[in-house]
């Protein structure tokens, strides 16, 4: 049992007592950090604020970050007014945006951990040329791709369909990588010996031993995709407005003009709701998983 | 890993390799490689995107590195930049992590919310505009006048000396996405018997940890977070259009992304702006193997 938590590099139940701190190390980290992570609070807070400003406190310049004088719901109230206006009903827009953050965020993660799985554990032909072209990959600028890109997509047939949204998501290199150096790092190849041994095949160590041993890996990589999907908005390859996402309607929303400012603030702090719950959700189990990967191997 | 070949379970099942490595490489074969190399070909071509390519042979570089009186500004803001961001961003978001991976669950939690809110937040560069706005009731103009540092505001972000440093502040606090993440959860998995031995064998503070544990434990993840650096650090470009516009007074920050950018959707030269990606990949291939030579001596 020892030698599996070594193997498995767990973590120590509780690192704040630790020989090579000192207590007054520690409440200078506590400041510094709260002072640097209040200042990165600040967008979200000044959303959050502003979207409760009425009408003549959001014309003020500058701005107040912090205070309402008088707050209002009104912002949020005007919302369905502005939404039945639509030519399409918003709850297809929600589908849309959901249905694509969440199908592409389980396909990329899934393909980039099985692709990793390959390059890292075992020996395949090329995987060295592979692996280098994946990190090369992410150094070309993407603007002057978005022609060839086109050209691919219109010969696939795939625009205007939902394949526009998934396929650069899926396409990306970077969570493979991130795979790749998490598995590298962190998981020891006599574990996959060993399975070896006991006659396990290739799907059945990778489902059943890697897996559970990446899941943090995998949380982070579920957060960041989930993330960049949710505020997808396609680039000319989308014409119906039955296909489009909920960035679309925010646009429309904030083209309305000086008096939607603060409907349009209300959008994004509601439009922020569905990535803090992920984010919260994926941070919070990653804890858990480092505490009982140790018990499945 | 030769081992692995003789096991008699699994020669015969190679193909579930294949099958493993498939849905991606197929996807990123067709959606980035193929893309890359026609663009590297395009940058060899005349390309307006109306009529057909027409061959130009070395035109398009020559044009770059000879008569183009933008493109030696762009590329010194694209390598002041890259250098001002990169090691530092690479730094911030393992410093950072470090830090936060001190505490207990709670305080870690509520840290790396702080941190990572920017990017939950969405486009959060606006906040940066309202505290460099060039009236005197900008915050960080008022706040001078009051205090009594400069008698009229300054015009932050339309004045070539001062918009490299903000633009420099402005990416390093935005930068904190996957490479913090990353590093958090690869330091949540460095084996604390190590620690504990390292205690006991005469290490004394955190930093002698950090230099001879927690480093060497977190090798896989420092490469990776030093490609994503060098991938940020030298394509800095809506940032600055969001700040200041485009072109920026003088051209005193815009990048060769911007340029090429510009290249591409204003002037459609699409065969030019190729050249510069293709310019500005080598920059980037050159930089990420000099990384790797001094992480490879640093691990050694």
């Amino acid at each position: 049992m020892k030698n599996l938590k070594a193997i498995l590099h767990l973590p120590a139940r509780n690192q704040t007592r630790r020989y090579t701190r000192s207590r007054a190390g520690n409440f200078f980290y506590f400041l510094f950090l709260f002072a640097a992570g209040l200042f990165s609070l600040l967008p979200m807070i000044y959303c959050i604020v502003t979207s409760f400003k009425p009408l003549d406190e959001l014309l003020v310049f500058p701005p107040t970050l912090f205070t309402v004088k008088r707050p209002t719901v009104s912002n949020y109230m005007a919302l369905p007014d502005l939404i039945s206006g639509l030519s399409v009903p918003l709850s297809r827009y929600v589908f849309n945006s959901v249905f694509i953050a969440v199908a592409g965020t389980a396909l990329c993660v899934v393909f980039s951990a099985m692709a990793a799985f390959v390059l890292s554990k075992t020996d395949i032909k090329f995987k060295g040329i592979i692996f280098t072209v994946i990190q090369f990959a992410l150094l070309f600028n993407s603007y002057t791709l978005a022609i060839p890109q086109y050209i691919i997509y219109s010969s696939l047939g795939v625009i205007n369909t939902y394949f526009v949204y998934l396929l650069p998501t899926l396409a990306s290199s970077m969570g493979v990588f991130l795979m790749k150096q998490y598995m590298d790092g962190y998981v020891p190849d006599a574990l996959i010996e060993a399975a070896h041994i006991d006659g396990a095949d290739w799907f059945g160590i990778f489902g059943r031993i890697i897996v559970p041993i990446i899941k943090p890996c995998v949380l982070t990589l579920t957060l960041f995709t989930f993330l960049g999907l949710w505020n997808v908005q396609s680039a000319g390859t989308i014409f119906s407005e039955q296909l489009k996402t909920l960035p679309t309607v925010m646009s429309t929303i904030a083209a309305g003009g000086l008096a939607r400012t603060g409907s349009s603030m209300a959008v994004s702090v509601i439009m922020m709701i569905p990535p803090v719950l992920v984010y919260l959700v994926s941070q919070s189990s990653i804890k858990e998983t480092m505490g009982s990967a140790g018990i499945k191997g | 890993m030769a081992k692995q070949m003789k096991n008699p379970t699994l020669s015969g099942r190679r193909w579930q390799l294949y099958v493993l490595l498939a849905p991606f490489l197929i996807i990123f074969s067709l959606m980035i490689v193929l893309p890359v190399l026609a663009s590297m070909i395009l940058s060899f071509f005349n390309f307006d995107m109306v009529s057909l390519p027409s061959f130009a042979g070395l035109d398009n570089y020559i044009r770059m590195l000879l008569h183009d009186n933008i493109f030696p500004i762009v590329l010194k803001n694209t390598i002041l930049l890259a250098i001002l961001t990169g090691p530092a961003g690479f730094l911030l978001s393992f410093v950072l992590a470090w830090f936060i991976n001190e505490f207990g669950r709670t305080a870690r939690t509520l840290f790396s919310f702080m941190f990572y809110a920017p990017s939950l937040a969405g486009s959060a560069v606006f906040i940066w505009q309202i505290l460099f706005s060039s009236d005197s009731y900008g915050y960080i103009n008022s706040f001078l006048l009051s205090a009594g540092f400069i008698i009229e505001p300054i015009a932050w972000l339309s004045n070539a000396d001062y918009i490299v440093p903000i633009v420099v502040a402005v990416q390093l606090w935005s930068s904190l996405g996957i490479s913090f993440l990353s590093n958090l959860s690869g330091l949540q998995n460095i084996n604390t018997e190590l620690y504990e031995a390292g205690a006991i064998d005469g290490i004394r503070n955190r930093w002698q940890e950090l230099w001879y544990i927690t480093l060497p434990g977190m090798k896989h993840m420092l490469l990776f977070s030093a490609v994503m650096q060098i991938s940020s650090a030298f394509s800095i470009s809506s940032i600055i259009q969001q700040l200041a516009g485009y072109p920026t007074v003088g051209y005193a920050a815009d990048t060769i992304v911007s340029y090429l950018n510009d290249v591409g959707t204003v002037k459609y030269e699409m065969g030019y702006a190729s050249a510069l990606s293709v310019i500005l990949f080598l920059l980037m291939v050159l930089t990420r193997w000099i990384t790797n030579k001094l992480i490879n001596k640093a691990g050694g």
